[in-house]
């Protein structure tokens, strides 16, 4: 199985989901922001960081990078992609995911560690949790605020979409807790929170986040 | 105005010079002429100003630092010493680590968020320049106190600074300290601390050889940011047309940096380099003067080839300008295609700017017009020194005849009440309103990050060889003796690498001070550098580098002596870290070390207004022995925290809320076992069957479990411990 982790200008956390990758058996394929090729990888992770500085907004430019043409052609057939805080920020500026991140309620960058409810096992990324499981991953952004209309909120919580959301008080201001939704296929997953950081308890809180890489295996396996 | 030329610097030797202004004394500006034989040009007067201020000559300080050379300990770890951008330690396994640690207190003052971010960036920078992967930061911060209105501006301002920048680089922040006192309200100092990891062959220095070899800017265009006080100059230059007023702090673009470490790590992967320089203080300046003092001095520049944000600067404006993120590199020819296109796959701006002469001068043209032409050495070596008079002020002797007398608590109300003061005085309190907004995962190699006794990073996953770094300082007692605090900070910060569990291997230092040209100040810079090197050479520890900063000073009232001492360490393997919270229930509690009365300079004395008394003596003796014990015994410590401001009492309270496990400590003289800041002290938790290892003088203190912690009859909840611990900051800066 290979699994592409791309590196926009300014992504930082590229190594660390390569290395989840590993961690979960994978072969991780490294995909350049400038080049229209996914090397025939059979999945993709958009890592965290600060494409472009953040510039414009979150992931605004990064969503109209060449690889990312064709990350979205394959997306809509079906291929899992997993986009993590700077990555989510980048498919919901591609559309391939509903709403916008907006700047933490309390107008700071905030690093926890964040407990979180798993609310959708049917996704891509999700199939090895249990629904309504606890774990506990880092959460580290300035723009994690989950925000989208009322509709497309009906819409995501009707259509069982919600991939997890915050336990305890509200880190960011996420409408409904949102701290990861899915596309109506499944296989598009944005999350606002690290499970790349929580693969070794030696290098993380947990080993909570594994599951989001040994899953999307599980799919690609029974494809 | 015209441009003032080395030609028409020839023919018109009596042009006045607006040297004072740009900060130079009479006789050195004097001995500017005689170097050159005739008056700089405008051009060389800006960069003589620039590379001769206190700032990057250390012309107040360098008489004493030269002591950390002169009794160096022998060391074989030391793979490149004092003088290049940062020093270099062997580590082993084939990685050498640089760390360095630097100021950046006054831009911080004026403007919090980027003089704080700026100070991130440049000490990155220094790190990378090296060779190196930067893998973390590290910022120790003083304030003034904490409800003070101007600290509501500068905190929350520098924090963010510090957040902005370093979490954008992608480096985990892992430690720090922040201390108030009233000293600081006008002089917050920000330091930052550096790490970064190499291959021992990749190391690279800052020295242009090899005639014809090209010198090559790149990174950032440069602007109009961080002239300071060369915009007399730019003023006369341009008259009434030109930019009125430059300003003085830079303005950092932290993506730009992210870019230009990836494109540079790439460009030393393929050993395309022969020396390269960062762009810092002083700017164009200081890079090229450096550059070519570093080789064999000759160097020809065509200042009109430097990419500019700004077309209207002027050539002195472009020599001063401290933009940020730019990088100055020596190619050879056969090199600079590959170089091209590794700088267009990061998009970074570059452009090759001058050459690498046979000559032994440094020669700066603008349109084919000579504007500077100076051996190097002295503008970047060669610098005023002073023999600044200095004396020991007549504090010293009132403060050190004072007794300490403070209530001690005794009663198991006064107990719990002293508990609850410690555990929520700003100084002490919980700290994660900072440190919550700094990225510490990040690499995915962090093993220990604050609030732990050092930060600890794994430089290799295979064989798992990590890196451990504190900084320490104790401005109290250098306040009280300087020389002693000197010694007592590295004490504490070498102890806090031992008590994670790896050995100290090196040191770096950042030492901030008032004016140097106030006796008083100087004596206590000369005392703090004679202590620290004394201490160092005691403890078998080289000095790698370091900064000084003086003039933190607001009219007569300058800090508190604050020598931050930064201790690097090496861990052979990371999974045997030793962290400092409780982890389980029924473990024993052991104290190491001896308590004395030791109240002078302690947190508890701050707290009732006191100030004075005498410091402890450091015992570095009994300091190694103790080092030595942890690192022998690291496999039977199940939690190891070290004592220092707060005592035992402030171990206690960051020892339980860890994880949340109580505990029962029965003591004989609670007051001053409690709140005494007797030096090498530290509190392990053990099996009770490991008793008979420990081969230390200790005292059995407690046993671990419950919900409480409970001192003899003073029981108090670690829920209301927590809520007195973590209320604090939110309360005032949220």
């Amino acid at each position: 199985m290979r699994i592409g982790v791309v590196t926009f200008p300014g992504t930082l956390d590229d190594r660390d989901a390569a290395r989840a990758v590993k961690y979960a058996g994978a072969e991780a394929v490294s995909l350049w922001h400038g080049d229209a090729d996914l090397k025939g990888v059979d999945a993709v992770i958009l890592p965290g960081g600060f494409s472009y500085g953040d510039y414009l907004r979150c992931g605004a430019i990064s969503s109209f990078a060449p690889v990312m043409t064709e990350i979205i052609a394959q997306a809509n057939k079906g291929m899992p992609v997993l986009g993590i805080c700077n990555g989510f920020q980048v498919l919901c500026e591609a559309h391939l995911l509903p709403g916008a991140l907006t700047r933490n309620h309390e107008l700071h960058f905030l690093c926890r560690d964040q407990t979180l409810k798993i609310e959708n096992t049917t996704s891509a990324w999700t199939t090895n949790f249990t629904k309504g499981q606890e774990i506990v991953i880092p959460l580290k952004n300035g723009e994690g605020s989950f925000q989208c209309d009322d509709e497309t909120l009906k819409a995501l919580e009707d259509s069982n979409r919600i991939i997890a959301r915050y336990v305890g008080e509200n880190p960011n201001g996420s409408r409904n807790l949102i701290a990861g939704i899915t596309n109506e296929r499944g296989n598009v997953v944005g999350l606002m929170p690290h499970p790349e950081h929580a693969i070794d308890s030696l290098t993380g809180p947990t080993t909570d986040g594994l599951p989001f890489f040994t899953s999307v295996l599980s799919a690609l396996v029974g494809k | 105005m015209s441009l003032d030329t080395v030609a028409s610097a020839q023919t018109s030797p009596d042009t006045k010079q607006p040297f004072a202004e740009l900060g130079l004394k009479p006789d050195e500006y004097a001995r500017i002429k005689e170097i050159l034989n005739r008056r700089p040009t405008s051009s060389e007067l800006a960069m003589y100003s620039v590379m001769w201020s206190e700032h990057c000559s250390y012309k107040s300080s360098k008489v004493h630092l030269k002591q950390f050379g002169e009794k160096a300990p022998h060391s074989d770890a030391l793979l490149v010493g004092i003088g290049e951008n940062a020093g270099v330690v062997d580590v082993g396994q084939g990685y050498a680590v640089t760390f360095k640690i630097e100021s950046h207190n006054h831009p911080s003052f004026i403007e919090p968020y980027q003089g704080a971010a700026t100070g991130v960036g440049g000490i990155v920078r220094d790190i990378l320049t090296m060779g190196a992967r930067p893998i973390a930061v590290m910022d120790p911060l003083r304030f003034g106190p904490a409800d003070a209105p101007d600290t509501k501006r500068v905190l929350p301002g520098i924090v963010a600074g510090i957040g902005g920048y370093g979490n954008c680089l992608g480096l985990p922040n892992i430690g720090g300290e922040i201390t108030f006192d009233q000293t600081y309200l006008g002089n917050p100092l920000v330091n930052a601390l550096c790490v970064g990891v190499m291959r021992h062959d990749q190391i690279k220095l800052a020295k242009a050889s090899g005639a014809g070899n090209l010198v090559v800017l790149f990174g950032a265009k440069t602007g109009g940011d961080g002239i300071g006080g060369v915009s007399v100059l730019a003023s006369e230059t341009f008259g009434a047309s030109g930019p009125a007023k430059r300003p003085s702090v830079q303005v950092g673009d932290p993506f730009v940096e992210k870019v230009l470490i990836e494109c540079s790590l790439e460009i030393f992967a393929e050993d395309l380099v022969v020396g390269i320089q960062d762009l810092g203080g002083a700017g164009l300046s200081c890079a090229t003067s450096e550059l070519a003092s570093g080789g064999s001095g000759g160097m020809q520049v065509q200042l009109d080839k430097v990419p500019l944000r700004d077309p209207s600067l002027s050539p002195e404006e472009i020599l001063m300008s401290e933009s940020q993120e730019r990088m100055c590199a020596i190619v050879e020819p056969k090199h600079i295609a590959r170089f091209l296109e590794i700088c267009a796959k990061w998009d970074v701006t570059v452009d090759v700017i001058g050459e690498v002469t046979d000559g032994d001068s440094l020669i700066i043209t603008w349109h084919g017009e000579v504007i500077v032409d100076v051996p190097p050495r002295t503008v970047a070596h060669e610098g005023p020194v002073y023999n600044r008079p200095f004396a020991q002020p007549d504090y010293i002797n009132i403060v050190n005849a004072q007794n300490i007398d403070v209530p001690l608590p005794k009663t198991a109300a006064e107990i719990k009440a002293a508990m609850l003061t410690i555990a929520s005085t700003p100084n002490l309190a919980d700290k994660s309103w900072v440190t919550s907004q700094y990225d510490k995962y990040v690499q995915g190699n962090t093993i220990l990050a604050q609030p732990e006794d050092a930060g600890m990073v794994r430089v290799d996953e295979t064989t798992q060889l990590g890196v451990a770094i504190s900084t320490d300082a104790n401005a109290n007692w250098s306040y009280l003796n300087p020389y002693e605090g000197a010694k007592l900070a590295l004490a504490e910060a070498a102890r806090n690498i031992a008590v994670a569990g790896a050995k100290p291997l090196a040191v770096t230092n950042c030492l901030n001070f008032g004016s140097p040209e106030d006796p008083g100040v100087m004596w206590q810079f000369a005392e703090t550098v004679r202590g620290l090197a004394d201490g160092c050479l005691e403890m078998g520890l080289p000095v790698t580098g370091g900064n000084v900063s003086f003039y933190n000073q607001t009219g007569d009232v300058a800090i508190l002596p604050t020598p931050v001492i930064g201790v690097l360490g090496v861990i052979q393997d990371v999974r045997t870290r030793t962290p400092m919270g409780i982890p389980a229930a029924g473990l024993d509690l052991y104290l190491l070390g001896e308590t004395k009365n030791d109240l002078a300079g302690s947190e508890w004395a701050f707290l009732h207004n006191q100030r004075g008394g005498n410091s402890p003596i450091a015992d570095l003796q009994r300091e190694m022995k103790l080092i030595d014990f942890l690192l022998a015994n690291n496999s039977i410590f199940k939690s190891a925290h070290d004592l220092s401001q707060g005592g035992l009492a402030a171990t206690l309270i960051e020892a339980t809320l860890k994880n949340n496990i109580g505990a029962t400590i029965t003591l004989t003289d609670a007051g001053i076992e409690l709140l005494s800041e007797t030096p090498s002290r530290v509190l392990i938790a053990i099996d009770p069957q490991d008793a008979a290892k420990i081969t230390y003088p200790a005292t059995k203190i407690g046993t671990t479990g419950g919900t409480s912690l409970t001192i003899n009859d003073a029981e108090i909840s670690l829920a209301e411990l927590r809520t007195a611990h973590t209320e604090t900051f939110p309360k005032l800066f949220g």
